[in-house]
C-alpha cells in the first residue's frame, strides 16, 4: 500500500511535470520561435535597424519568386540529403553538379571585392576603398566580410582560390532561415547583438535553393553603410515587400521583379555595377530577345520609352538623350518608411557614460522604428526620408579618392567619389544622386585618408577602446601604409547614383519641377533650360522696350486727348 | 473719284487676321510663361498650347502666303516712299492739331505707306524670324545633341527677342486703332469687310457691274 501510494504519487507528479514541460515547450515554441524569453528580451533590446540586420524581420516572411522556370527539384537530389554540418560542405555538394559555377563565381565582385577601372586605372572595390560611412572594410573583415559571399574571411589569410569557401546559399537560400553573422566576434559590446539565433539547418537550406529574390540580395545591399537604408537611399528593407507607389517594378502585388530581372546575369557576373555605370544607353532593347549585357532602363523600355501618341510624349522622348530616366521617374528617395543617412560626424564619436559606449535614438522613421542619432562607436548622424536627390551631369565615370590619394584639406570638402560629365558631353545625362556629407578621420601629416582598425577584441580596436589614435595607427600599420601619427577630421562628400524606387508614371516629376527659375535643376550649369534660363540683359532690355512702348502710346494718346479738348473749347 | 464703301477685306483675310490674332495672343501669353516671367499655367500645359498654336499658325501662314500670291493681294505691301514722310509727319504732330489723315485708301492700295512698310517688315522679318527660331527650338533634339549645351541658349534668346518685338508691334497696332474717328470705326472693316475707299469711275463701274455684293 505504501509502495503503491508512493508510486502513484510519483506518477502523478511526473505526469504533472512532463505535462507542464510540454505545455511550456509548446507555448514557448509558438510564442518565441524556440528562443528562450531571456534571449528574446536581450534581442529586443539590441534590435536595431543598424548592425544586427540579419536577425531582422526578413526571415519571417520571405518573398515569393513567381518567375522560376526551373526543371529541377533540389529536395530530390541525393547529394543534398547529407546531414551537412557547415557551409563549405554544402558548397562542395553544389559544385558536384554545378561544376563550373565555382570558377565562374570567383571572377565576380561579390567574391573578389575588387574592381579595376580600366579607364582610370583605379583599384576599387570594398577591399580597397574608403567610404564616408564606417570608412573601410579593409582590416575590419571580421565584421564587414559578413557581407562577403564566402565563408570565414577574417583577415589577410583568407584563401580566395578555394572554391569551397564560396557561400552559395546566402544568395540562393529560399527558406528565409539562412543568415550570416560577422566572421569574428569582435568586442563584447558588439558581439551581443548577434547572439541568440538558432543554428542554421544546413540540409533544409541546401535542399531549398532557388534563384535569388529581393531579400537575398537585400540581405547585404539594403544594409550597406552599416544599417537599413544607410548608404544608398534607394535601397532599403522596404523593398522586400514594396507596393506600387514605392517601386513600380518590384511591386509585390504586381510585377514583383526580383533584382536579377534587371541585373541580368551571365555566368555569375552581374550587370549594372555602380563602378562602371552606363549613364546613357543608346542601344535600347537591342535585337530581338532580351539583352544580357546591361541593366539599363532602355534595355527594356527602348530609347523612345514614351508612347508616341501626343506632342507631350514626343517632347518627353526628346529628353532621353539628355536626362536619365531616373531623374524624372524617381521623384524622391527613401520613400518606403526607412530613412537614409545624409550626414555622419565622426568627430563626436567616443563619448561614454560610466565608461561605457551608448546610443541615442532620437529619429523616428516612417515605419515607426527609432534610429540612432548618436553612437559612441560611430559619432552623430542625420537622416533623410522622401529626399529630393542631388542632380548632376554624369557620363558614368566615378573618380575616387582612394587610400593613396593626396588632397588639400584647406581647399574645401573632399569628394570621396566624384562623378564626371558635363552638358557639353553628349554621352552625359542629368542623373540623380544621393549626396552624403561626412566628417571623417584623415592623416593630418600626409593629407590622405586612413584605414581604421574598428573591429576586434584587441586593445587597438576603436569599437572597444574609443581611441582614434590607436585605431588609425593599427589600421595603417596592418596594411603597410605610411601614417604621420597625427590625425584630424576632414569634411567629405560622396555620391550614390540613384536608380531604384522607380515610381509609377503618374508620380513622375511634372515638367515644372525642373523647368522653373527655382526648380530642382537651378544649380546645374552649362546649358540652357527653358523656364529657368534666359539672358538677364535681354529680359531687362525687352521689358524696358515694352514699358517704353506702353508709355509712348499712352503719351501720344494723352497729347491727342488734351489737344482735342483745347481745340473743341476754342 | 468717289468715296464708296466697298468690300476691302474679304472673308479669308478677315478669318486669317482674327485667327492669327488669337494665336499670337496665346503664343505671347504661353511663351512668356514658358520663359519664366509667370507661372499662370503649368509648364506642360503652356508648352503644349504654345506648340499647338505655333503649328496651327504655321499652317495658317502657308494658306495666307498662297492666298497673297494667287490673289495678287501681295501688291498692297509693296513699299513706297511716296507719301511715307507725310504719314509719318501726321502721326508725329499733325494728328495733335486735328489734321486730316493725309492718305486716301485706294482699291489696290488699302494701306498707307507707313502701314504697308510696317506690315511688310512684320511679314518679311519678324514672322520668319520667330518661326525659324521657334522650329529650331522645337526640334532642338534633332540637331542639338552634338553641340554644346549652350547652343539652345542662342536660339532661345533670339526667339525671345523677336517675341518682345512682336509684342511691341501688337501694342502699337492696337493703339493706332484709336486714332481714327472712333475705335469701332477702325475695327469694323476687319469685321464686316467694308471700308471707305476712293474709287475711280472705272473701278466703281466694274464693282457695280461685276461684284455688286462688294459695293454699298
Amino acid at each position: 500500500m505504501f509502495i503503491i501510494s508512493r508510486y502513484f504519487i510519483f506518477r502523478q507528479v511526473s505526469n504533472l511535470i512532463s505535462g507542464l514541460l510540454l505545455l511550456f515547450l509548446a507555448f514557448s515554441a509558438q510564442a518565441t520561435d524556440e528562443l528562450s524569453p531571456k534571449v528574446q528580451t536581450r534581442l529586443a533590446q539590441n534590435r536595431d535597424a543598424d548592425m544586427n540586420f540579419r536577425l531582422d524581420k526578413v526571415v519571417e516572411n520571405p518573398t515569393v519568386r513567381t518567375d522560376s522556370n526551373s526543371t529541377a527539384d533540389h529536395t530530390k537530389f541525393e547529394e543534398l540529403k547529407n546531414p551537412f554540418m557547415s557551409g563549405p560542405e554544402v558548397t562542395k555538394a553544389c559544385l558536384k553538379c554545378h561544376t563550373e559555377a565555382g570558377q565562374q563565381f570567383m571572377k565576380n565582385i561579390h567574391w573578389t571585392w575588387t574592381y579595376e577601372n580600366k579607364k582610370t586605372g583605379q583599384l576599387l572595390g570594398k577591399k580597397h576603398l574608403v567610404n564616408t560611412f564606417c570608412t573601410n572594410s579593409r582590416g575590419n573583415e571580421g565584421m564587414c566580410a559578413q557581407c562577403h559571399a564566402g565563408y570565414g574571411w577574417k583577415d589577410e589569410t583568407f584563401d580566395f582560390s578555394n572554391e569551397n569557401n564560396i557561400d552559395c546559399v546566402v544568395c540562393h537560400d529560399r527558406t528565409g532561415t539562412y543568415y550570416k553573422t560577422p566572421p569574428t566576434k569582435g568586442n563584447k559590446s558588439c558581439s551581443v547583438m548577434f547572439e541568440g539565433k538558432q543554428p542554421i539547418q544546413w540540409s533544409k537550406v541546401a535542399q531549398n535553393v532557388g534563384l535569388p529574390a529581393r531579400e537575398n540580395c537585400g540581405g547585404c545591399h539594403f544594409y550597406g553603410g552599416g544599417g537599413d537604408g544607410v548608404k544608398h537611399g534607394d535601397l532599403d528593407s522596404s523593398l522586400i515587400h514594396p507596393d506600387k507607389k514605392l517601386d513600380v517594378h518590384m511591386n509585390e502585388a504586381g510585377a514583383n521583379f526580383p533584382c536579377t530581372q534587371c541585373h541580368v546575369t551571365n555566368k555569375h557576373v552581374w550587370t549594372g555595377s555602380r563602378y562602371d555605370v552606363i549613364a546613357k544607353d543608346t542601344e535600347g532593347t537591342g535585337k530581338p530577345g532580351q539583352r544580357r549585357d546591361v541593366a539599363t532602363c532602355e534595355s527594356c523600355h527602348s530609347t523612345t520609352p514614351h508612347p508616341i501618341n501626343s506632342l507631350a510624349n514626343i517632347k518627353l522622348n526628346n529628353h532621353v538623350d539628355r536626362v536619365a530616366c531616373q531623374t524624372c521617374h524617381i521623384p524622391t528617395i527613401a520613400r518606403g518608411g526607412v530613412a537614409t543617412k545624409v550626414d555622419w560626424d565622426w568627430r563626436t564619436a567616443g563619448k561614454t557614460k560610466n565608461g561605457e559606449g551608448y546610443k541615442e535614438k532620437n529619429y523616428t522613421q516612417g515605419n515607426g522604428e527609432h534610429r540612432a542619432t548618436y553612437k559612441s562607436i560611430k559619432g552623430s548622424f542625420k537622416y533623410g526620408e522622401n529626399l529630393v536627390p542631388h542632380y548632376g551631369w554624369f557620363d558614368g565615370q566615378m573618380i575616387y579618392t582612394t587610400i593613396d590619394t593626396k588632397f588639400d584639406p584647406s581647399s574645401g570638402p573632399v569628394d570621396i567619389n566624384r562623378f564626371t560629365g558635363s552638358a557639353n558631353d553628349e554621352n552625359s545625362r542629368i542623373w540623380p544622386f544621393k549626396q552624403m556629407h561626412t566628417f571623417q578621420p584623415y592623416d593630418k601629416g600626409n593629407n590622405t585618408l586612413v584605414y581604421m582598425h574598428l573591429w576586434g577584441d584587441d586593445k587597438d580596436a576603436y569599437w572597444g577602446n574609443y581611441d582614434f589614435g590607436k585605431a588609425i595607427k593599427m589600421g595603417m600599420e596592418k596594411n603597410n601604409l605610411p601614417y604621420s601619427g597625427e590625425y584630424g577630421f576632414v569634411e567629405t562628400y560622396s555620391y550614390w547614383p540613384i536608380t531604384h524606387m522607380v515610381a509609377p508614371k503618374e508620380d513622375a516629376l511634372a515638367c515644372g519641377e525642373c523647368h522653373a527659375k527655382e526648380g530642382r535643376l537651378k544649380d546645374l550649369q552649362g546649358f540652357y533650360l527653358p523656364g529657368r534660363g534666359g539672358n538677364y540683359w535681354l529680359d531687362i532690355i525687352g521689358l524696358l522696350a515694352i514699358v517704353a512702348t506702353l508709355f509712348g502710346v499712352l503719351g501720344h494718346g494723352l497729347i491727342r486727348f488734351v489737344f482735342n479738348k483745347t481745340r473743341k473749347q476754342s | 473719284m468717289t468715296l464708296r464703301s466697298i468690300m476691302l477685306f474679304t472673308r479669308f483675310e478677315r478669318f486669317w487676321h482674327w485667327s492669327q490674332m488669337i494665336l499670337i495672343m496665346v503664343l505671347l501669353f504661353t511663351g512668356f510663361g514658358i520663359h519664366g516671367f509667370y507661372t499662370v499655367l503649368d509648364f506642360k500645359t503652356a508648352v503644349g498650347l504654345h506648340t499647338v498654336s505655333a503649328l496651327v499658325l504655321l499652317l495658317l501662314w502657308i494658306f495666307a502666303i498662297f492666298w497673297h500670291l494667287t490673289t495678287g493681294t501681295w501688291r498692297h505691301y509693296v513699299p513706297t516712299s511716296n507719301g511715307l514722310l507725310k504719314v509719318a509727319k501726321f502721326y508725329a504732330y499733325g494728328i495733335f492739331r486735328g489734321e486730316r489723315h493725309p492718305y486716301r485708301k485706294a482699291y489696290w492700295r488699302k494701306h498707307n505707306p507707313l502701314q504697308a512698310l510696317s506690315y511688310l517688315a512684320l511679314k518679311l522679318f519678324l514672322f520668319p524670324a520667330i518661326w525659324i527660331s521657334g522650329l529650331l527650338y522645337l526640334m532642338y533634339s534633332l540637331w542639338g545633341g552634338a553641340l554644346s549645351g549652350e547652343a539652345l541658349a542662342w536660339v532661345a534668346m533670339f526667339h525671345t527677342a523677336v517675341a518682345f518685338a512682336i509684342l511691341i508691334f501688337v501694342i502699337i497696332h492696337v493703339y493706332l486703332l484709336t486714332t481714327g474717328h472712333s475705335f469701332k470705326e477702325h475695327v469694323m472693316p476687319m469685321i464686316n469687310g467694308f471700308d471707305e475707299v476712293d474709287l475711280s469711275a472705272e473701278e466703281e463701274a466694274y464693282l457695280e457691274k461685276d461684284e455688286p455684293d462688294h459695293i454699298r
